[in-house]
Order: structure tokens, then sequence, then C-alpha cells
């Protein structure tokens, strides 16, 4: 028995390396690797979960710690969930890249950037077949660097570049808490690996903190209210790298990760409610921004925040099957709604959804599968956005949450909103200003056909109609579901409502209705339109003080620190030179002293020293005299 | 062992520098010729080292022992084992790259390439000793030509720096050499043997202990350097020749932390347990406060020198964690800081050859015109910033998980570090590589092949460990299991 799971993030990670290393050479045929190596990683993803149904399982392959008592083994866990996320991961990602063919054509970094696409598909394999915390740990960071180099993929946009940094910083925020949730799960039970770690009990309290850290870490991936901001930023990146961030990649990463510790939040329900609430408050708070903001890819960032807090909020109900499974269609859809926003901005080269129009017309393609995907993400029966969406409700009303069960249906209505209100806005009406639009190119628009194929029926396969085969598959031991058609009923009328709402907006009342509207909520639709100054006060709460204990950090050092080392080296040259004035003036003084006197006397003896024989005998002469005067005198 | 491996080694350097002496100073080529060969053939032996180093002997391996001054017992006494001989790696393999990096020299390159092996000498010594008064020597003539590089061969600040860097030095060194004589009298018999000092029979007095610690602490810190005693390393790194920041970021630092990993710990073992919480708090002030202090810095080198005094915290937070984890990312930590740093100065280098200038405002956007040079800017700051899959990553996180169980807020404390490090790290790729750019710099050309040869096997490397701890770790962990065990920390 070969295994041969491990293969399949290498296969995007060579392309990877090849693309880096000889892209300039390799020129368009690098996207033909790259898309090669995922189809390769699709073809395996799939003969894996075969093999996973016929029986075969998690294995390890290498050995990446060990000393004395503490011994790691890497290796990849297959699970009804990992192979539901390989495929997805894998088949929207070949989609995704096969359109970038066509929209990244004539870039000069063309090479480039399917290296980090390649890069950024094989992190996150990586990480969904991670047996143990530490190598889904080791991916979840390759993901966000990946994502920081796409981002700011065209770094010569100052703002580009702050984008990817602000995505690589504050996502680091939240993974730093995954770190220590790792941290504090390991000092517990020895273990990173999931299996092991599934069966351990410990100190309830610590592992419920473990559960929040863990969680902080999915916060900042899926970007979760706070931790939201460097999601919308991300649009400046390539519309190609947005689809894969908000569909397959990156963003699904948080939710998969509180699908893999679920067992850690549903044995500590605080954490679980945590999520859940989390959740609610997101969906509706980053719903209710997209419905006023006036940029394609804004919208679509904002919907996408919204959708995810939907997938929390249900994993938090603890519908584990129900959360996953939106997942699993959002993928898709929201796949086709970015690709679609991008083939609209390829024909129209703007974002502004203002200045846009009647471009269905011009757009047939394109203008099809952007509703498809909206009627998807609004909850229409019977595409994919229902089946799902519908699954989280019922969640909310079978686990008794009636609270969250409104912020739902509320959140429904407002995203039925805010989609129909861009495609009113952008495919239908009068076009607002002269744009020269055309159709994208086959490469673009048959991997929008696929997709929107399976924004209609991937959505069949946890309906009733199917007897809820992928949540069956996915989460044996669920309780049995059953169709909630009073749900089902109010979610769909909810949705209709909601494009009504927009029709009567956007096409009767064109301009009448939003614009009296405003009058009334200024101070509130102001508040909203700047996305409840969350940026703003980021900035003034975090990252002044941030810079400014920097610059005081920087000052301490070279004034205080640095300041008592000179001083001292200064107080020592004083003190040296007080010792060498001493040693000068004082010690030297009494040295110098001494000879002086020495010299004085000598000196004036050496007057006497003049060398003539006649003073010599002169003073002899003058000496015997003194001494017989003196013989005399005291004679007498 | 009939074929004294080590002493070819510092015999390799001390006879290239007598040969650069020897040849006339205008025959540059020569010279530089004799210096690579030396360097090289250093690389050579401590591959070979590498090659033959017993993975499961614990005891110290290569010994050469002669007695040297019998009359107050001092040998001449080498060796190695699982603790050194990554240090000896890394330092004959910076050593080799930072002696290529050096043919930019082009005043006075007859004295350089001089005092350039005389540093290596000293350098490899002081991993090798096993006397302390043999290490003392060893790590003293480190001083010396380093002082003369910086002095010589630095930039406008360089006087102020090199006498700033020898004071603060030898003030440290000179607390040492008393721990040394502390140690040799308090022994019986009398001795400098580090193996013998580290016997259980030989063991002091809790007080006494404490007194010698803080002796060699003070040596240590100054060296690795720990807060309060850094303020020497950015203005030396700043001023310092490009080849000489690589060494003395890469090696020099470890000297340290190897200080401790050698004498403080297994020779004062109680006086370690003592000072483990204070060694703990320092680390993370190390790691914090540096963080910030580098994310103020205008200056790249500066920074880059403030990167260090933070990431070198984590030496010390695993060192005082006793625990085997902890142990084995500290010296991991050493290894990898030495590779990653030693790129990044010669990042800095490339950079400064060019322009002239460091001030990371002034550059901007030259990922368009230097694609290779931001290739490699990237992967190294990457890996200082700790990414996983690069060697920065395994080292930090086995020290804090080997912290944690030990000291848990100041180990949560230190992750947070790890933010403020992407914070400034990021900040100065992008004011560097990426936005509009800079109009001064429209002919700025790539990396040339030496540069590309020197960046590569650093690259290698730094990819390697992070993808593969297991390359490194194999050989010490044994090394360390056993130093733990005596010292009685936590086996896990």
């Amino acid at each position: 028995m070969v295994n041969y799971a491990h293969l399949i993030p290498i296969f995007p990670f060579l392309a990877f390396t090849v693309n880096i290393l000889f892209g300039r050479k390799l020129k368009k045929l690098s996207a033909l690797i790259s898309i090669l190596a995922s189809a390769c990683a699709f073809l395996f993803s799939l003969l894996t979960l075969l093999g996973y149904l016929n029986g075969r399982g998690s294995y390890t392959f290498l050995n990446w710690f060990q000393w004395k008592g503490f011994s790691l083994d890497f290796g990849v866990l297959i699970d009804p969930l990992s192979c539901t996320m390989l495929l997805v991961v894998t088949f929207v990602g070949t989609l995704i890249q096969i359109y970038s063919i066509g929209y990244m054509h004539d870039d000069p970094r063309f090479s480039r950037f399917f290296a980090y696409i390649s890069l950024f598909t094989a992190s996150m394999l990586g990480l969904v077949l991670a047996d143990n915390l530490l190598l889904l740990f080791i991916f979840w960071e390759g993901v966000g660097v990946c994502s920081y180099l796409l981002i700011s993929f065209w770094f010569e946009r100052e703002s580009a570049a702050n984008a990817g940094m602000k995505a690589f910083i504050t996502t680091r925020i939240g993974d730093i808490g995954l770190l220590i949730g790792i941290l504090i799960l390991f000092s517990a039970t020895h273990t990173f690996n999931f299996s092991a770690l599934q069966g351990a009990s410990g100190n309830y309290t610590l592992f419920t903190i473990a559960a929040f850290l863990i969680f902080s870490g999915a916060v900042g991936k899926s970007a979760q209210f706070p931790l939201h901001v460097w999601l919308p930023d991300a649009m400046e990146g390539p519309t190609p790298v947005s689809a894969l961030i908000h569909a397959a990649t990156m963003v699904a990463a948080g939710v998969y990760l509180v699908g893999r510790t679920f067992w850690l939040f549903s044995s500590h329900p605080l954490a679980l409610n945590w999520v859940a609430y989390i959740g609610a408050i997101t969906a509706l708070f980053a719903a209710s921004i997209a419905t006023v903001n006036n940029d394609i890819k804004r919208i679509l960032a904002y919907s996408t925040i919204s959708q995810l807090g939907f997938m929390m909020m249900g994993l938090g109900m603890g519908g584990y099957s129900a959360g996953i499974f939106h997942l699993v269609t959002h993928a898709f859809f929201k796949a086709l709604l970015f690709l679609c926003a991008g083939s609209v901005i390829h024909a129209v080269h703007t974002q502004d959804i203002q200045k846009m129009g009647g471009l269905f017309s011009k757009l047939k393609v394109t203008g099809a599968t952007f509703i498809i995907a909206s009627l998807a993400i609004a909850g229409i029966p019977p595409f994919a956005g229902f089946w799902s969406k519908d699954e989280i409700l019922s969640e909310a009303l079978r686990a008794g949450h009636p609270v969250l069960f409104s912020i739902g249906i509320v959140t429904s209505l407002l995203t039925a909103f805010y989609m129909f209100r861009l495609i009113f806005l952008v495919l239908l009406g009068k076009a607002r200003s002269k744009l020269s639009a055309h159709e994208s190119p086959r490469v673009m628009t048959i991997p929008l056909s696929i997709l929107a194929l399976c924004a209609i029926t991937i959505g069949l396969i946890g309906s009733p109609f199917m007897h809820y085969a992928f949540q069956n598959f996915i989460h044996p031991e669920v309780e049995s579901l059953k169709p909630d058609y009073l749900v089902m009923l109010v979610s769909t009328l909810v949705a209709l409502l909601g494009i009504g709402i927009a029709y009567s907006f956007y096409i009767l009342n064109n301009k009448i209705l939003p614009v009296a509207l405003r009058a009334k909520f200024a101070p509130f639709y102001r508040v909203v339109y700047n996305k409840y100054y969350v940026d703003e006060i980021y900035d003034a709460v975090f990252i002044k003080p941030c810079i400014a204990l920097a610059k005081l950090s920087s000052k301490f050092d070279s004034g205080i620190i640095d300041g008592a080392v000179n001083g001292t080296a200064r107080v020592t040259v004083l003190v040296s030179r007080v010792k060498s004035w001493f040693d000068l003036r004082i010690i030297d003084g009494v040295v110098n002293l001494t000879a002086k006197i020495v010299n004085v006397f000598s000196r004036s003896l050496r007057l006497a020293q003049t060398g003539r024989v006649q003073s010599y005998l002169l003073v002899g002469f003058l000496g015997l005299v003194i001494i017989i005067l003196i013989k005399f005198m005291g004679g007498i | 062992m009939n074929f004294p491996i080590l002493t070819y080694i510092i015999a390799s350097t001390v006879l290239g520098a007598l040969v650069v002496l020897c040849i006339p100073k205008k025959n540059v080529f020569l010279i530089k010729t004799v210096a690579t060969i030396s360097t090289g053939i250093v690389l050579l032996l401590s591959i070979f080292l590498v090659a033959k180093f017993n993975l499961a002997n614990t005891d110290m391996q290569f010994q050469e022992k002669i007695i040297w001054i019998p009359q107050i017992n001092i040998w001449y006494h080498l060796g190695l084992d699982g603790i050194s001989i990554g240090l000896i790696f890394l330092t004959s393999l910076l050593g080799f790259l930072a002696c290529i990096a050096s043919y930019r020299i082009n005043t006075r390159e007859k004295e350089y390439f001089f005092f350039y092996l005389l540093l290596n000498t000293g350098m490899l010594g002081t991993f090798m000793a096993l006397d302390l008064f043999l290490f003392y020597i060893f790590w003293e003539i480190v001083l010396v030509p380093m002082y003369f590089l910086i002095a010589i061969w630095g930039g406008p600040r360089k006087e102020y720096a090199a006498i700033k860097f020898f004071l603060y030095t030898l003030a440290g060194s000179v607390f040492m050499l008393l721990g040394i004589i502390a140690l040799y009298f308090t022994s019986n018999p009398h001795t400098f043997n580090m193996l013998e000092l580290a016997k259980p029979t030989q063991a002091l007095a809790l007080g006494l202990q404490i007194v010698i610690f803080i002796a060699f602490f003070l040596g240590f810190a100054v060296k690795v350097p720990l807060f309060p005693f850094h303020t020497w390393l950015p203005d030396a790194h700043v001023e310092a020749p490009t080849p000489i920041s690589v060494l003395l970021a890469g090696v020099l630092l470890k000297m340290g932390g190897y200080g401790f990993f050698r004498i403080s710990f297994p020779i004062l073992k109680e006086a370690a347990h003592y000072f483990a919480l204070p060694l703990a708090i320092l680390a993370v002030i190390n790691i914090i406060y540096a963080a910030f202090v580098a994310m103020a810095q205008r200056d790249f080198k500066k920074m880059v020198a403030y990167s260090s005094v933070s990431h070198m915290g984590f030496v010390i937070l695993g060192l005082a964690s006793m625990t085997i984890t902890g142990f084995n990312g500290a010296l991991l930590e050493m290894f990898n800081h030495g590779i990653i740093t030693g790129a990044m100065f010669l990042l800095v280098g490339v950079l400064y050859e060019r322009t002239h200038t460091r001030e990371l405002d002034a550059f901007g956007g030259l990922g368009a015109k230097m694609p290779v040079y931001a290739g490699f800017l990237t992967i190294f700051t990457l890996a200082s910033l700790g990414l996983p899959g690069l060697s920065g990553f395994v080292s930090e996180f086995l020290s804090l998980l080997g912290a944690y169980p030990v000291f848990k807020l100041i180990t949560i404390i230190s992750v947070l570090g790890m933010v403020i490090t992407a914070g400034y790290f990021l900040y100065m790729l992008q004011r560097v590589l990426l936005g509009k750019l800079n109009e001064k710099w429209v002919n700025i050309i790539d990396m040339n092949k030496v540069e590309l040869l020197t960046l590569l096997p650093l690259t290698l490397i730094v990819i390697a460990v992070g993808v593969y701890p297991l390359v490194v770790l194999k050989y010490q962990s044994s090394s360390i299991s056993l130093l733990v065990g005596k010292l009685g920390g936590f086996l896990f």
C-alpha cells in the first residue's frame, strides 16, 4: 500500500519552486505548470477520498523532533473534513488559476504571480492535511505570508503594500493567541496530535482559555470581528487572489480550525457560545457595512466576512455539519462572485459601482453567472447557499438560540439586499458613465460557467433530496436531520424581501428613496459608511501608541541606557582628569618641588663652581682668614 | 586521536595570519588568496568534524590535552561536544563567507586580513577550549583584532564605536577573569579544567556559587548582550564594515550564550537555578524592549542590530527554563540567529555598497529593480520574524515551548513580542522594497555573482533547518539531555 496523500501539497509546492527559480525563462508556461500541479493535486485528492472510503486513513511520514523523552512525528490526517477541504481547495483553486491566465495576461510579473498562487495553494493543502497542531500552525503562517505576498503583489502602489502588511500583522495578532493556546494544550497533554488531543482532558478552566485562544487565531484568519479589518483592504491584490483568499484558502482556514478542534469547543460550552456570538455579531456587522459601500470588491469582501460569521455562528451553536456545509457552498459561490467582479473590472477598469450600470447587455456570460452567484448567496432555493444557510438557521432553532436565529434572519435580509443592490447597480438600469465594456476571453468565462454550475447544484448534496448525504458523511454520528419547512419558507421569503427592497430602491426609485432615507438616518448612515470607524479607533488606540512607545523606547535607550554608559565613560574621564591634575600638580608637584629646592640649592652652589683656580685660591685664602679670625676671637 | 584536527583548525588561521604578514602589502591578490585558503581549510576541516562527529557519544570528542604551564596546572585542552559543534561550524562557515565578502575592502588590505584571521583564531578557540585559562585567552584574543577592524575600516564614528566595544567587553571580561580565578582557588585540587569543575565533587556552597555566577554573568551578559548591557552593540554594528558586522552578530554574540552553556550552568548548577527567574525576566525585556527600539530605528543596520538583541532574548529564555526543550531551542536559536543575521548584514551591505546610505527612508520600490535581492531580503526577513518553514521559527518555538511550563506569564509576554517583530520587519521591507521607486536609484543593479554565492549557502541552511530541524538538532540533543539531566532540570 502506497501512501500518497502527503504528495498533494507537494505538487503545487514544486510548481512554486520551478516558477520562482525559472519564471523569467518560462514566461507564460509558468501558468501551465501551476495549473497542472493544481490539477494533479485535485486528482490525488479524489484518490485520497476514494482511499478513505475504502478504509485507508491517516499516517505519519516524518520525524521532526526527537530527543530524550520527546518525539514529534508529522503526518497527514485523513477524515471526512480534510477530504472535503482538499477537494474544495484544489477544485476551486484550479479554476481560479485558469481564470488568472486571462486576468493577468499582460502583467510583467506573470510567472511570479503563479508561483505565489501555487505556494498559497500548497500551504492551504498542508494546513488541511496536518495531523497535529504544530504542523497546522506552520502551514497556517505559510498561508498568512502568501496572502501578504499576493495582496501586496502590485507593490508599487502604496495602498497595496500597506494592505499586505495590515493583513499579515492583523492575522498575526490572532496567531499569537493560537500559539499560546497550543502551548497551553501541549503543556497540559504533552502532545500536538489531533487524535491524541481528542481524548485528552485536563483543567476545565485552562482548556476553556485554550479554546478561546485557539479561536482568536480563527478570528484573525477568518476576519471575524474585531480582527476583520484586514480583509476589505486585501482587495488591493489582483482579483483572482481575492477569489482564492475568500473562497478556498486563507479565510476558510479559520473555520476549518474551529472544525478541526471542535471537540475542544463542544466540551467547553462557554467557548462554544463565544464562537456563536462572535460569528453572529460579525455576520450582522459586516452585512450592514456591505449595504452602503460603493466598491464592488469591498462589498464582496464584507459579504465574505458576514458569511464567515454565519459559519462561525453555525459551528458555535453546535452545528458542526451546518457550519462546514456552508463553508463548502460558500467557497463555490464566493469564488464565482469574485471572478465575476474581476471580469467586470477587467471590462470597465473601475471598481466604483456608482459609475457602472446596464452592463448586462455587454457582459452576457459574466452577468448571468453573477446573477446565479447572487441568488446563491442570497439564499434562494434551489441554489447552493439556500441549503446551507437553511441548515444554520434550523440549527439555531433546534439548539434553542432565538436571538441568534433573529440575527441570522436579519443578516439574510441584508445579504439579499446588498447583493441585489450590487446586481441592479452594475448590471441593470442605465449606464451612469461612459464605459467601453467588452466580454472577457473564454479562458475567463469558462471557469465562471463551471463555478456557476456548482453554485446551482452543490447545495443539493446536503439537501433533503439527497438525504443530507454531505452531513452524514462529514459528521456521521449527528442527530438525524429533518427538513424544517417553516425555516425554509421564512428564509426564502426574507431573501425575496431583500431583493424586493433593493429592486424598489435601485430600479424603481433609483434616486429618491435612498436619498430621503439617507437624510433621515444620516448620522447612522455615516457611521456605517465609515465602517463604524473601526480602523480609526485601532489607529488611535493601538497603532499610534505602539509607534509612540517605540520612539520612547528608542529615546530611552539612547538617552538613559546609553547615556548611562557614556555618562560612566565621561565620569571616568573626569575622574581621571582630576587625578591627572592631582598627579600633575600635587604628587608630581611635591616631586618637582623637591627637585626645585635641590635645583635652587645646586644652582646657587654652582655659582661657586667657576673653574677658575684664582677664585678657588681666593676662597681658600678667605676661609683660612676666617678660621684664623675665629681662632683668635675664640681664644679671647 | 592521533590527528589533532582542532589544533589544525586553529593553526590554519594563525599560520594564515603570519603568512599574510610576510606578503608585501602591494600584492593584494595574494593576501586575499591566502586568507581565503586559510578560512577555506577551516571550513573544510569543520565539515570533516561534523561528518566524523559521533552522535551517540555525549563525552567530549576530538579532545587534545597537553600540559602547558604545569606549575599552576594549566593545560592546552581542546575538545567539542554537541553544544559546541554547531557553533564551530557556524563560525567557520561565516568566517569563510565573510572573508569572501571582505574582497571589497580596499584600504590597508594586509592589516585587514591579518586582523581578520586573528579574529577567527580567537572565535574558534573560544568554542573549543576546555581549560578556563585557555578559554580566557581566546576570549580576549577576539577583542584586539575586533577593535582595530572597527576602528580602522569602520564608518564615520568608528573610533567611538571601537573604543566603546573594547572597553565595554573588557570591563565584562575582567569580572569573568575574577570568576575564573575564584573557581581555580576554590577547586580541590586547583584546576582550570571545565570538565573537572563541573563534576559534582567540586560543588561549591550556594553563596560562593552566586558570587562567581554574577562575575561570569557580567562577562557573558555584555557579549550576549543582555539588557541593560547592550548599547555597545548598535554602535559597533553600525560602524563596523559589513563582513565584520556579520561576524559580530553571527559569532561574537554567541560567545556569551555559549559561556552560559559551557561554564555558568554546568559548573554553578545551584546558582543557575537561583538565577533562572531573573534571567527569564531579562530575557523578556530583551525580546520586547529591543523590538520596540528596533521599530523606531531609521538606520537599516541599527534596526538589524536591535533585532539581534531581541532575538538573543529567546536564547536566554530557553536557557532560563532549564528544560531539555528550552535548552535545545536556545542553542538552536544561537545557530539560526548566526545564519539569519549574518545574512541580513550581508544584505544591508549589498545595498550600502550601491547607495552609500543606510537610511531606510532613502530607499523605496527597489523590489522592481532588484528582484533577486528582493527575494533574498524577503526570505531572511521572514526567517527573522519567525515564519514557520524557515529556521528562526523552530528555535524560537522550542524556547517558548520549553519555557512555558516554567514561566507562564513571561512566555506569554515573549510571544506577544512576535507581533512587534513582524511589525518592524515588514515595515522595513515596505520601506526598502515596496512602494514607488525612488528616482535616485533607477540605475541600481541587482546582486552580482559573488554576493549571490555568499548568500546561497545561508539560504539553503535557513530552509533546511526550517523544514527539517533534526539536521541540526540531532547533533546537539544528546549533549543537552545530559546537561539538563545533570542540572536537575525538567526532562521534556
